[in-house]
């Protein structure tokens, strides 16, 4: 009798401890994380590469042992480039999977429509694109740039060299709309000249009638905010205007290596591009990243920022995770303050605001796409989720 | 379907959907009652199209008014007390717009998610119909309007948040959106309104409304010189249309905790016309089921093979036009013998028509 | 506004109208005829322009000789297929032709992310369409027209010609004009409109195709292109009035001037919300559109 009793006891025990460590972990010794990004719809064509890297460390870390001594186990969900699919698969992810952690996310929208998920349910997601700033949740890890590590260096470069009537041409949406703000508020703060502002539907493609508000302003360089197919479109009609790089040059904030290959190195040679990772960054972290990659992924494969970001984010909540000794979530955003790496991007110390100090560059498109650095930031930029000088008396707690 | 069989099914199914909260896991309930939520709009499509033979392209229009009536107010209620919405802040908006404003009061809130959408859709059905446009126009119109308001909601971020849409939820009328058993309340309130919304339109359907109303879908001159006045019967099924569609919109609004442009666009429209078609047009109970069935199909397949949902939902498309024009409950109807009365009919026109 | 960003604009509404004007021909045509709205016309114009992606691909810059028959035949091919397949079995059933054609347009558009990914596919213009005319001097001074804008103006009037000489000089186009006027008289007096709706159904597919030719100068060709332009192509439709070639003609030129100048007045996306609202606005005027044709049928479908 007491026999079984105790038996009883042990299983009870042994229950109660597995869903005390959450179930978190399961009884094989693995720990689950989610990869949630569109890998259909207008996103995937970007984010499919996003969520590749990501899968290419957690490989790189389940065959050097895992983490803690636990395999990673991946539960990858579609956000079909739909908004409210992001919220109720983050939910699935949290509730149903019961992941640690999850990596994911591109568009500004994406990530507000999975904001609530995460903090009702006390997740974590692993967000590794640029954005607008203007928010810190306590469950979410900014990785890409801030509105200070991409769009005012861009303006502080475009200045440097003498570009002092500027138009601003962004997709309707609030990464344009809200870098703008921002942008605006700097020009006229450094004495420059705002030419004109436009923004156009996104994935539009009809830029007639901007081109022709472009041809009445007379800048003497563009800020480009636009997004995916537009800019193949723009670059053609600019193209077809007679303008050129020469005669009036565009900065873009969201084209990197993949999106030149797809608008075609002709359209775009001589323009810029302001990111905190280019592939031809000649760190040897990058180097090794760049060659497992193009190993496993095709050795033609382009690397963009938003890739080398969400590639080191699995890093980053691994080196967090075994800093705080536990899977669970809020112990591994307490841990993952100051933690400090050498990656791709060169060397990066997440700040207390969740997100990353990090150095920005400037490239000049060249032949196969590929950009050249020609501008890089003194030392790294820390991170500012609210501009001073546009939403003064706001920071994050 | 015998006259045994149907009852009994119809009770195990309500049964089965009330005492969900107990069986089902949280994630699967909050699907469900969303689904729920999207399957009032159901109803109202199958009072519009399949009743009144008007084929609207352009409920997400109503559903969304019905959904940013519900969510502006909970968007000020999670802003603290003197502060801006954060996308305003952002959008460098530096007051509150007057059409926000009212909004801040709960039960003004309320009461528009059900007077906007269904004024909307009388307005639009006034216009429309009072000029007689009837058929394709009819949907092409709806879908323009459709399109004309997304359009509008991304290209004026200030005021509406764009294509973000409006997010981040905290309280309504003082629950707390997050707390302990909410997605439960919250699943039993849809079934409730859904229940209640079904009830109340079955029984307007088999008043004299009704029946005009399908006479007017048939012919609508004939009823014309009979004396009645055909524009206003449509335009109050129209209304009672976009009143259902705005319900769903804000219960739906509710369960996602957002809304957005892309929720309420031309796709979403056009996709809620062929769950129903699917199910059946002629039957409320069949239109409900197949958008829930529709619906739970596609959080199913979709994940687990994207690439082939498109093209397995473009099918069901044609299939269920060429071959199940009454959907489902069509084809269980049939099975029903009611040949002979058929038989008559046919007699009767063939020796009416030559 | 001055006046060389006035003309500038001009210019943009002429060439919005004729690439609208090229979509929706073939939407005039078929529903002239058959009364049915095609919502897979706009997969037309997209298949069109992959087709001339793939010529590009094949013969490289001086791709347009072939671009243009692979482009009209490809397509119109595609279009006899769905007519005999699908919208033949729907006559007389408007609506469901509606959300069967929608179906369609799913299946089509899936199938363009498979085999060409769900970015668009770049076309570069031959060499012969860079550059642009430009004024020097005179109140107008650098006012520019690119060569490949002034291309698809060009090409929607010859289209447009065409389709008037074979709709009013020819024998089929007697047939078409007799059934758009009244099917049944027209049928009895020996006309194959089983034939004919094919042929016209086709010949509004090649013209998508053209269309998407055209199309491919100026943007990239993606899977959701032809969902792009179809509800504006479908409102030039109704505002031109059915069935009539030269209401398409006038409604696109309406439309297009409309949204050129919102647009130099307001953003992009106002200037689409307020043509929209402006076309329902309109339909209470003319419910009939601008050029409604004569019908001898006692009462419309």
């Amino acid at each position: 009798m007491s026999h079984k009793i105790t038996d009883h006891k042990k299983q009870i025990t042994f229950l109660l401890a597995l869903s005390m460590l959450g179930s978190s972990a399961s009884a094989q010794g693995t720990v689950k994380v989610g990869v949630l990004h569109s890998l259909t719809g207008t996103m995937s064509i970007s984010e499919i590469t996003v969520a590749n890297a990501a899968q290419l460390a957690i490989d790189q870390i389940n065959a050097a042992g895992g983490v803690m001594g636990k395999k990673i186990e991946v539960v990858k969900e579609d956000g079909a480039s739909d908004w409210p699919t992001f919220a109720t698969k983050a939910e699935k992810l949290l509730t149903q999977d019961k992941v640690v952690t999850v990596f994911g996310g591109w568009t500004s929208a994406s990530r507000k429509a999975m904001l609530p998920v995460f903090e009702k349910n006390k997740g974590l997601l692993f967000y590794p694109v640029q954005f607008e700033g203007n928010e810190c949740s306590p469950n979410i890890i900014y990785t890409g740039a801030q509105p200070n590590q991409q769009a005012l260096p861009a303006l502080e470069w475009a200045l440097s060299k003498g570009y002092k009537n500027i138009f601003l041409l962004g997709s309707d949406y609030v990464y344009p709309r809200t870098a703008n703000l921002i942008l605006k508020k700097h020009i006229a703060a450094k004495g420059a000249k705002l030419a004109g502002e436009e923004y156009v539907a996104l994935g539009g493609t009809e830029f007639s009638s901007v081109i022709n508000k472009i041809k009445a302003a007379k800048p003497q360089i563009i800020i480009n905010t636009l997004n995916g197919d537009s800019n193949v479109s723009f670059f053609k009609q600019y193209q077809a205007a007679g303008y050129s790089a020469t005669t009036l040059p565009v900065i873009s904030f969201s084209i990197a290596e993949q999106e030149a290959q797809s608008i075609g190195p002709a359209l775009l040679t001589g323009q810029y591009a302001t990111w905190n990772y280019f592939q031809s960054l000649p760190n040897p972290t990058n180097k090794k990243f760049v060659a497992a990659y193009q190993a496993k992924y095709g050795k033609n494969a382009a690397i963009t920022d938003p890739m080398a970001h969400a590639y080191m984010d699995v890093y980053l909540w691994k080196a967090a995770v075994e800093k705080a000794k536990s899977f669970e979530p809020s112990a591994v955003r307490k841990a993952i303050v100051g933690i400090s790496m050498d990656s791709p991007l060169g060397k990066i110390t997440v700040a207390a605001n969740g997100s990353l100090t990090q150095a920005v560059y400037t490239g000049q498109s060249g032949a196969g796409g590929q950009f050249k650095v020609i501008g890089q930031s003194k030392g790294v930029v820390t991170p500012q989720p609210y501009d001073a000088l546009t939403f003064p008396g706001k920071s994050c707690p | 379907m015998n006259r045994v069989a149907q009852p009994i099914l119809l009770v195990v199914t309500a049964g089965a959907l009330l005492l969900a909260p107990f069986y089902l896991s949280a994630y699967g309930l909050t699907l469900l009652g969303r689904v729920l939520a999207l399957s009032i709009a159901a109803i109202g499509i199958c009072v519009v199209w399949g009743r009144g033979g008007i084929l609207s392209l352009g409920q997400g229009l109503f559903f969304g008014l019905g959904g940013y009536s519900l969510a502006m107010h909970l968007k000020l209620a999670a802003t603290p007390k003197g502060e801006l919405p954060d996308f305003m802040v952002y959008n460098g908006v530096e007051a509150l717009p007057w059409f926000w404003v009212p909004f801040v009061n709960g039960p003004f809130a309320l009461a528009m998610v059900v007077i906007l959408p269904t004024l909307a859709a009388a307005a639009v059905a006034w216009l429309m119909f009072r000029r007689r446009i009837t058929g394709v126009y009819i949907s092409i119109i709806t879908q323009a309007l459709v399109l004309a308001f997304v359009t509008w909601l991304n290209g004026s971020q200030g005021l509406t948040s764009g294509t973000n849409g409006i997010t981040d939820f905290h309280t309504l009328l003082g629950i707390d959106l997050r707390g302990e058993h909410i997605a439960r309340n919250l699943y039993w309130c849809t079934l409730m309104v859904l229940g209640a919304a079904l009830l109340s339109t079955a029984w307007l359907l088999r008043t004299h409304f009704g029946t005009l109303l399908t006479a007017i879908r048939d012919n609508e001159n004939r009823v014309r010189f009979l004396g009645y006045h055909p524009a206003a019967y449509k335009i109050a099924a129209f209304a009672l249309g976009g009143l259902l569609s705005g319900l769903s919109g804000a219960l739906y609004t509710l369960h996602l905790g957002t809304i957005s442009p892309a929720m309420i666009g031309v796709t979403f429209s056009i996709e809620l016309v062929i769950w129903v078609a699917l199910g059946g047009r002629n039957s409320l109970l069949g239109a409900v089921g197949g958008l829930v069935l529709g619906q739970l199909a596609k959080d199913k397949i979709s994940s687990a093979v994207p690439d082939a949902w498109l093209y397995l939902m473009g099918t069901l498309f044609v299939v269920v036009v060429l071959v199940l024009p009454q959907g489902v409950a069509g084809l269980l109807e049939r099975r029903k013998p009611a040949a002979p009365r058929r038989k008559t009919l046919g007699e009767v026109s063939d020796v009416v028509s030559p | 506004m001055d006046s060389v960003f006035l003309f500038g604009q001009l210019f943009t509404g002429l060439s919005v109208a004729s690439l609208l004007l090229l979509t929706a021909l073939g939407l005039a045509l078929s529903f002239g005829l058959m009364r049915v709205i095609n919502m897979a016309h706009g997969e037309f114009l997209m298949v069109g322009g992959y087709l001339t992606f793939l010529a590009a691909q094949a013969v490289g810059p001086g791709f347009l000789w072939l671009a243009f028959p692979l482009a009209f035949v490809g397509t119109a091919l595609l279009g006899a297929l769905l007519e005999a397949t699908v919208i033949r079995r729907l006559y007389g059933r408007p609506l469901d032709t509606l959300l069967a054609t929608w179906g369609i347009s799913l299946i089509l558009q899936q199938a363009a992310r498979q085999i060409f990914g769900s970015t668009g596919v770049p076309v570069t213009a031959p060499p012969w369409l860079n550059g642009a005319v430009t004024i020097h001097g005179g109140p107008l001074d650098s006012l520019t027209f690119p060569y490949v804008r002034l291309f698809v103006i060009v090409l929607a009037l010859v289209v447009l010609g065409g389709m008037w000489w074979l709709l009013n000089r020819t024998r089929f186009g007697m047939h078409v004009r007799a059934v758009n006027q009244n099917r049944e008289v027209a049928s009895i007096l020996g006309v194959n409109t089983r034939r004919l709706d094919l042929l016209v159904f086709a010949l509004g597919a090649g013209i998508a195709g053209i269309a998407g030719v055209g199309l491919a100068m100026l943007s990239p060709v993606n899977p959701t292109v032809g969902a792009a332009y179809i509800v504006n192509a479908f409102l030039v439709v109704v505002v031109g009035g059915v069935g009539s070639v030269l209401g398409a003609g006038a409604a696109a030129l309406l439309l297009g001037f409309v949204t050129a100048l919102a647009e130099g007045l307001t953003s992009s996306s106002l200037a689409q919300a307020t043509l929209l609202i402006l076309v329902v606005v309109f339909l209470q005027w003319k419910p009939r559109g601008l050029i409604p044709t004569q019908s001898r049928a006692l009462e419309e479908g």
